[in-house]
């Protein structure tokens, strides 16, 4: 039924094939199907109108400068035209200085507010946060059933009671701040937007509470109703961004990515499944590539790539664990430790790692490191293979090779002799091979509700960095996504 | 209570918007223009739009009609004649005659049970609820809040049950009691997941393997559904042979529009219209009351 845009072209394409430049009458057809096409996407109509003005004036401006070269010209200005006004960047949260942070969700009913709220309080602890979930939807029967079923299976608390919504929002603020939580999640009653008495009742819990963020929650499914609505809400609460619900089905949601060019206000999160883990934050660029049939092409790549490096990593792992770990599998860790960016960086990413690593000197020596990389190259494949074999000779010529000190080959070469002796010990008991897989799953930096997991006192150290002074090196420091010293 | 007041004064920006319409001294481009986006804003979608006013246009130009008022008069007609064939009667047929209430996640299935279950027992025809959602963390409590309001029996399971079997035992003791109906709720599905198209397959199967017969499928739809409309009524129709629409939340901003495109693409009438939330607010659908709204 839906028939893509892209496929739309192609008829359009053969058409004009062959003409030199295109005409009003031309342009007005392509534009036509675009209309089309992005009507049964349900993209607003006012910004359809838009959109084909300003195809239309460019498609024509270009064609008077006498450049235009008809089927693709026409395509790229199209895509780009629609990439600006569909596209966008993906949204980022900033955390209140002063805890809790508040967060509010409105919107229609059956947009999937209460879930939404569920797998918002998931995602927040998945990044190593304490979220607190108040209900304040005393409308619909059940609502906070609802509520307190969900946060039980996440093990998040639930604060409300049968009072008024407004008065539930500002006890369950102050329930925050006496338990510590540090992200407040406020879920409301649906609400037809006409409704005004409802629209005065989230007006006020949101005064009561001053939410950091304001979250309009929308179906997927939504029609050209979508843009009126959250322009109602907007007014009424100046919201932040859109969560967008039930886009596992085939709708194409356009009506959500109007909202953006209308309301100007970004899609953050988008609910893709039943399940609670089924939340993820948004990429506007990519649905804008869904409603033009060309698939989430992004999303698809990224998989692979991430796929493709864990099976290395694991593989790696493997081979660490029964000790036949090469210089060569190590050469290719540190690699993927620094396409990820400065080893300092780094440590900021991780969870908790910022507090854990306070008052200890962080400062890699990204020098040193790269005197590692040189001096491994400098080796042949055997001795990447069989470390063992380098004897005196072997060393001097790879420290001239390298432009290193002859002791420092020596040191890694030591080091990396232990490691693998403690790595293959590790092996050889059940725990150490049930550790791997957990960690080639889950990727690292494990937060738990206690707060981010504690690094090991005593862990393993890089070979050649740290070994004079070991607060210099990460010790036990988990990079996640397979890395195996994690 | 007229549709038409029921829902009041969202309507009234459409209307103005026709208002200039109206004031046009002949019919030409600009009017069947403002027609077109008129349909379309009321997600009516492209096809139905483009076809309707077809026809219309067509009428209009054998009976030389010159006035814009006369137009959308002629568009009207159009529309409630789309209607005027399909059958908006609920089948009560069965012994229990058992009604499934499908859909995508939502929409208002439990809601529209709750005011149904009030309409039929006002009306003196005894009424068992079936739980069906055992997905929905507190469903169950939801619909037993609505039950309760009209002192009817609920049958339910244990939360992640086989709904297919809530749904016989109801069946089952509907029978035994010789109610009139059975109204069976169901978890929201995406229509898209074929695991969950195939549940609902199993239950339309199931509950009629009883004394039962399933004599509506209802679609419940929510007016704000856009284009996507279409799909869930292709869906679920393979899925579990949907009989009718129940168009909800009818008293937003939204028209509702889809149900035309669903009317006339799919040959499924609208049988219910949801227009509030209090428990009274669930109407029988009427083509002219519809139509009227529409327009404002």
């Amino acid at each position: 039924m839906f028939e893509s845009l892209s496929n739309r072209f192609e008829g359009i394409l053969k058409k004009i094939r062959g003409k030199g430049r295109l005409g009003p009458e031309e342009i007005d057809e392509i534009l036509a199907e675009i209309r089309s096409a992005l009507l049964e996407a349900d993209v607003n109509l006012g910004v359809i109108r838009t959109l084909q003005d300003r195809i239309r004036q460019r498609a024509l401006g270009e064609e008077l400068s006498g450049i235009l070269n008809p089927g693709q010209q026409v395509v790229k200005i199209v895509l780009e035209e629609l990439t600006v006004v569909l596209g966008g960047e993906t949204m980022r949260l900033a955390y209140a200085s002063k805890p809790p942070t508040v967060v509010l969700l409105a919107g229609l009913q059956g947009s999937g507010k209460t879930t939404t709220a569920a797998k918002l309080a998931r995602w927040f602890k998945s990044q190593g946060r304490n979220p607190l979930l108040v209900g304040a939807d005393l409308a619909r029967p059940a609502a906070v059933e609802q509520l307190r079923t969900l946060g039980d299976r996440l093990s998040v608390p639930v604060f409300s009671e049968p009072s008024d919504p407004v008065a539930v929002a500002a006890a369950g603020l102050a329930e925050a701040q006496r338990l510590g939580r540090d992200v407040l999640i406020c879920d409301t009653a649906g609400r037809l937007s006409v409704d005004d008495d409802l629209m005065d009742e989230v007006a006020n819990i949101s005064a009561a509470i001053n939410p950091d963020y304001s979250f309009l929650v929308v179906d997927a499914m939504t029609g050209q109703d979508a843009v009126g609505v959250a322009e109602t809400f907007h007014e009424r609460l100046a919201l932040d961004a859109v969560i967008l619900t039930k886009l596992d089905g085939d709708a194409r949601g356009g009506a959500a990515l109007s909202i953006r060019q209308v309301v100007g206000k970004p899609i953050a999160f988008a609910s893709t499944g039943e399940n609670l883990e089924d939340f993820e934050a948004f990429h506007p660029d990519r649905l804008a590539s869904r409603i033009l049939g060309m698939g989430d092409v992004e999303t698809l790549i990224e998989k692979a790539e991430e796929t493709f490096e864990k099976e290395e990593a694991e593989a790696a792992a493997a081979r660490m664990l029964d000790g036949t770990f090469t210089l060569d599998d190590f050469l290719e860790q540190i690699r993927q430790l620094r396409k990820m960016g400065p080893i300092s960086n780094l440590m900021g990413m991780v969870p908790g790692m910022a507090q854990q690593m306070k008052g200890v000197d962080t400062e890699v020596d990204e020098g040193r490191i790269d005197r590692l990389e040189g001096i491994i190259h400098s080796m042949t494949e055997a001795e990447r293979a069989q470390p063992e074999m380098i004897d005196g000779s072997r060393r001097m010529r790879i420290a001239q090779g390298s432009g290193t000190q002859v002791a420092e080959v020596t040191q890694l070469v030591k080091q990396f002799r232990e490691m693998k002796k403690m790595m293959k010990q590790m092996g050889g008991g059940p725990r150490g091979k049930k550790k791997r897989g957990k960690k080639g799953r889950k990727g690292g930096g494990r937060t738990t509700q206690r707060g981010p997991a504690p690094l090991p006192k005593k862990g393993l150290s890089l070979p050649g960095l740290g070994e004079n002074d070991p607060s210099a090196g990460f010790e036990g420091f988990d990079l996640g996504g397979g890395n195996p010293f994690g | 209570m007229s549709l038409r007041n029921k829902l009041g004064k969202p309507r009234a920006s459409f209307s103005d918007r026709l208002g200039g319409f109206r004031s046009r001294p002949q019919v030409d481009q600009a009017v069947w223009d403002e027609l077109e986006e008129a349909l379309l804003g009321a997600d009516v979608g492209l096809p139905t739009t483009s076809s309707l006013l077809e026809q219309v246009r067509r009428q209009a130009e054998k009976d030389s009609v010159v006035d814009p008022e006369e137009v959308l008069n002629l568009l009207r007609k159009e529309m409630v004649r789309f209607f005027q064939d399909a059958d908006l009667e609920l089948n009560r047929s069965g012994a229990p005659s058992v009604w499934l209430f499908v859909g995508v996640n939502g929409v208002g299935k439990t809601t529209t049970i709750g005011k149904l279950t009030h309409r039929e027992i006002t009306a003196g025809r005894s009424v068992v609820l079936a739980a069906g959602d055992t997905f929905r963390a507190a469903a169950v409590e939801q619909l037993t809040q609505w039950g309760n309001r009209s002192e009817v029996t609920i049958i339910s399971g244990a939360e992640g049950s086989d709904p297919s079997s809530v749904i016989f035992d109801a069946v089952e003791h509907a029978a035994a009691r010789g109610s009139d109906l059975v109204l069976a709720d169901t978890a929201g599905r995406v229509h898209t997941k074929s695991n969950l198209m195939d549940e609902l397959r199993k239950v339309r199967r199931v509950a009629e393997k009883g004394a039962g017969t399933v004599t509506e499928t209802l679609l419940v739809l929510d007016a704000t559904t856009g284009q996507n409309g279409l799909m869930q009524a292709k869906q679920f129709t393979e899925a579990a042979e949907v009989t009718g629409v129940v168009l909800t939340k009818l008293d937003g901003s939204a028209r509702g529009g889809i149900v035309l495109a669903i009317q006339s693409e799919l040959g499924i009438p609208v049988k219910l219209v949801g227009v509030g939330e209090s428990i009274e607010d669930l109407m029988i659908f009427e083509p002219t009351a519809f139509v009227d709204a529409l327009f404002g």
